[in-house]
């Protein structure tokens, strides 16, 4: 079938490395489109930008952290895309976030230290790079902790929270507040958006203000407004006259979809296409080349034409990787071959929960360039890379940033694509 | 320490211990009920959930079919509300011996099992995912029976009817004997570590697979229980609504039980010398899995939820060589040690099968009273349990139309099996417990396709804001919770279950870091 669209890149998945890299390419000029089944990490993940949490012991500076973790661990992603492709993504993200459709909304921090954030559970939680609305939680400061919640948001339970903080030392209490007396459940997302009213947080900073005492800092869960976090969150600063930060709890992430918005809207901005909803059933190859992908989209097919692509599909949660009940494990897309697999007969997962499991690190099998084996024009960003634990280590996004944007350049200086761009 | 005077101590809280307590109960006795965890945590919780016609057994335990065919009419009356009447099939598959099925149909004749056969075509109608080539079909009165729900209702109704102290997580640490005398035992609260002594005019050992070792403690030799363990996979969804059974002699993986809202492929049978063994062998799930698409052609497909290991307590008298447990018999035993050891005020029940267990119970009361020296008649075969008082049985759709109802005024902690915070809140304070696998059987709390993924943290955190339980014990229950959750799931995590678990693992290690908590 001949190819009705034809792209410089196609970037198959829509989370954080798959909207980088798609971004990164339209800025320099590349005609890019992102093709999606759905919404990636962003919704499931708490919106920070972690790099390395975990070494396994907690880390205070990544920056200082990360070269005897990577020489440690040769087959992990930080060593095949190497350090220094980290600050640079991490720049760029910043820089997207602060030019994104969220006005004066930004991110705080950096590969110099860890903030160590509340978790919705309490625990003390380390990332380098996180939103300024949730920044104040920091649980290295002493300043007492007062968690907000209301009963009818099951997905956050304060006193429990704080219960937590306090016996990671730092003096903290709950209270709830009655939000919406007239409804069983509330999510985060539907409070969210009463957020963006002004209107709505004026009247909850005034239920508030008077249960708050002493000099403490407030923590609300990860609600404080969707299109307006900044309007919203120093709203409430302002009002209360004290700080105030968001503690990230369970899925759908509001933090996590204002990501996706800003790193869309600058695919957007840059020319590049995005096609949600988009599932690649088939790859049409010449050789080594994937020349196009086949996407059925409201159950018609198009043919995508390419002369590069970017896989960022995830790994087993996300889909991009499927192991069968013939305990086989598959890349799902393309069919590239894997790497990291525990072979036939060999456990493939530990009985101990929290020990180790030996199918995680499973990820598509990659060259130092990122290119996929057995292609010549697959380059391979985000959790579908092998070697890494994300969520042990803390290092999900600071992967899927780094890898995306270099995987861009990576693309941009092969040759066929220079003159493109 | 603390010391309770009963008539009759039950140990074990499986579907035998809990139906001697409510039978005892109804007769009029006073009745302590112990388990060493929770009440049906043990073999009763971690069957198939059969209720069996007893078709099964036709051809190569008659005994054992006309048993379960009796104590199937009267169990559909007395725990209606436990049972959901799907029926039951035993099919002909191109894998199985064709001249089995007139053996079979003789054998329901001969053992009063009621049977029907049925043109396979009619039966592919009604359960489309069945394996097309099947040649013959049979309808038998099996049904599907919740153990949980079972016990949980004849330890309330014994404590309705007589005052019976349930006590679970109360381990025997010992058995008293005076002279040729059994008086009581000492127990232990497992998570207190508080000891009571319980004096009792009768001991009943009911504890299954863990018989010997109970017996032991009495000083009574030669109790020999093999137990034989067999796993089982639960699928998440039902793919048939009617029990299946493949039509052959009884072996590994041959039959497949709809049950709430999953459908449960059973079974292997491998002799251990452990009762506490919950070992699941690759081999085992493999083999579970061919055998599922014999029956259901692309059951592969469908997501495996959980996998469990349940222990058969098989009584063997004779010390002779046994090959397979499959051969023992399946019917029980009541071993009355005033006659058996010249021992008084101790009896012991043990083997059967979950079908059986108010059989099992009345033989064991029956004992117990001949000991006392008491006539007191059974009437559990007419006595309906708390909650069936109005004999209809349980459906699908139960918890959805009850959830209706409410919609608009109750939060959901559990969207899987639509547990309500109400509810919950109202276990919480009634359990006194705070292992949330406890609510997990009584609730099926966490039981659903994402297996706690997002109710497990919404529980914690509503059990941590009741009775002022501190964070410490809070987290303690939910990485309990986790650890015990990982046990069920890790040796059959493929396809989307895969997906869903590393889905709960981003929630829980990665969003809520759990394993970082302030220890």
């Amino acid at each position: 079938m001949r190819p009705s669209l034809h792209y410089d890149v196609v970037v198959i998945g829509a989370g954080v490395a798959g909207l980088t890299a798609g971004a990164r390419l339209a800025e320099s000029g590349a005609r890019v489109c992102v093709v999606a089944k759905g919404v990636g990490s962003t919704h499931l993940a708490p919106g920070t930008v972690d790099v390395l949490g975990y070494d396994p012991n907690r880390v205070e500076s990544p920056g200082e952290a990360l070269p005897a973790f990577v020489a440690a661990r040769r087959d992990h992603p930080y060593a095949l895309l190497g350090v220094d492709a980290i600050a640079p993504a991490l720049d760029w993200f910043a820089e997207r976030i602060e030019r994104g459709p969220q006005p004066d909304y930004r991110y705080v921090g950096g590969l110099e230290r860890n903030h160590v954030l509340p978790t919705g559970v309490g625990a003390p939680r380390p990332s380098a790079l996180v939103p300024e609305t949730m920044a104040e939680g920091d649980l290295g400061a002493d300043r007492p902790v007062c968690v907000v919640g209301t009963r009818a948001l099951r997905d956050f339970h304060p006193s429990l929270c704080a219960e937590n903080i306090a016996r990671h030392g730092v003096e903290a209490r709950a209270i709830e507040l009655k939000l919406d007396a007239d409804r069983p459940d509330v999510n985060a997302l539907g409070l969210a958006r009463r957020f963006d009213d002004p209107v709505f947080r004026r009247d909850f900073a005034a239920r508030l203000a008077p249960l708050v005492e002493g000099d403490e800092r407030v923590g609300l869960p990860a609600m404080l407004g969707l299109r307006d976090p900044h309007g919203a969150w120093s709203d409430l600063k302002e009002r209360l006259g004290r700080p105030v930060f968001e503690i990230p709890t369970l899925p759908p992430s509001v933090p996590g979809m204002r990501m996706f918005e800003a790193l869309r809207a600058a695919l957007r901005a840059a020319g590049g296409r995005l096609v949600m909803g988009g599932r690649v059933v088939a790859a049409e190859r010449d050789g080594a080349q994937v020349t196009a992908v086949r996407v059925d989209t409201a159950g018609r097919e198009t043919v995508f034409g390419a002369r590069a692509l970017v896989l960022a599909t995830g790994g087993f949660a996300s889909g991009g990787l499927a192991l069968g009940s013939d305990w086989v494990v598959r890349e799902t897309v393309l069919d590239l071959p894997v790497r990291g697999a525990p072979p036939a007969g060999s456990q493939r997962f530990g009985a101990e929960y929290f020990g180790e499991q030996p199918m995680a690190r499973v990820g598509v099998a990659v060259e130092a360039t990122q290119r996929a084996e057995g292609t010549d024009n697959v380059l391979v960003a985000g959790a579908a890379l092998p070697g890494a634990e994300p969520w042990r280590e803390g290092s999900g996004e600071g992967i899927s940033l780094a890898s995306g944007h270099r995987a861009a350049e990576l693309v941009l200086a092969s040759e066929g694509l220079a003159a493109a761009a | 320490m603390a010391v309770l005077s009963t008539d009759v101590l039950v140990i074990g809280g499986g579907a035998t211990g809990a139906g001697v307590a409510w039978d005892a109960a109804l007769r009029g006795l006073h009745v302590v009920l112990a388990d060493r965890a929770d009440l049906c945590e043990g073999t009763s919780g971690r069957f198939h959930g059969l209720l069996h016609s007893g078709g099964r057994y036709v051809v190569k335990d008659p005994r054992a079919a006309e048993e379960c065919i009796a104590e199937n009419r009267i169990l559909r009356e007395v725990a209606a509300d436990c049972i959901e009447d799907t029926g039951g099939l035993f099919v002909t598959t191109p894998a199985d011996d064709p001249a089995y099925a007139d053996r079979f149909a003789e054998g329901c004749r001969a053992t009063g099992v009621d049977c029907e056969e049925v043109e396979p075509a009619e039966v592919l109608r009604e359960e489309p995912r069945l394996h097309p080539g099947i040649s013959r079909a049979f309808r038998v009165p099996d049904a599907n029976i919740d153990a949980w729900k079972t016990v949980w209702a004849l330890a309330r109704g014994a404590n309705e009817r007589s005052g019976a102290r349930i006590l679970p997580y109360h381990a025997a640490l010992d058995v008293h004997r005076r002279g040729d005398q059994v008086t009581g035992a000492r127990l232990r609260d497992v998570r207190t570590g508080e000891e009571l002594d319980v004096e009792a005019r009768v001991t009943v050992n009911a504890t299954g697979a863990w018989a010997g070792k109970v017996a032991d403690l009495a000083g009574i030799e030669g109790v020999q229980v093999l137990p034989g363990r067999g796993i089982m996979i639960a699928m998440n969804h039902r793919l048939v609504n009617t029990v299946v059974n493949r039509c052959q002699m009884p072996t590994d993986g041959d039959i497949l039980v709809p049950i709430r809202t999953v459908s449960v492929m059973g079974t292997t049978d491998v002799h251990t010398d452990d009762p506490d063994d919950q070992t699941v062998a690759q081999d085992e799930v493999d083999a579970m899995l061919e055998d599922g698409e014999k029956l259901v052609p692309g059951f592969r497909q469908a997501r495996a939820l959980r996998v469990w290991t349940g222990v058969r307590p098989l009584f063997q008298d004779a010390k002779e060589d046994v090959a397979s447990t499959r051969d023992v018999t399946r019917a029980h035993t009541l071993l009355d040690h005033a006659e058996r050891d010249g021992v008084g005020g101790f009896v012991t029940i043990t083997g059967g099968k979950l079908t059986t267990f108010r059989l099992m119970a009345e033989e064991t009361v029956d004992a117990v009273c001949r000991q006392l020296g008491e006539n007191r008649p059974c009437t559990t075969a007419t006595e309906r349990l708390p909650g069936s008082e109005g004999g209809e049985h349980y459906h699908l759709g139960e918890r959805l139309a009850r959830r209706e109802d409410t919609l608009r005024k109750e939060q959901v902690v559990c969207e899987c099996e639509l547990v309500t915070r109400s509810a919950l809140e109202e276990s919480f304070r009634q359990r006194g417990t705070d292992n949330l696998d406890d609510f997990r059987r009584s609730l099926r709390l966490g039981m659903g396709p994402c297996q706690g993924g997002f109710c497990i943290y919404r529980a914690t955190g509503i059990m941590h804001g009741i009775d002022g339980m501190t964070a410490e014990q809070a987290n303690e229950a939910l990485l309990h919770f986790l650890t015990e959750r990982w046990k069920g799931v890790w040796p059959i995590l493929y396809g989307d279950q895969l997906r869903q678990a590393r889905l709960d693992d981003w929630i829980f290690q990665g969003v809520l870091d759990v394993g970082h908590l302030e220890q």
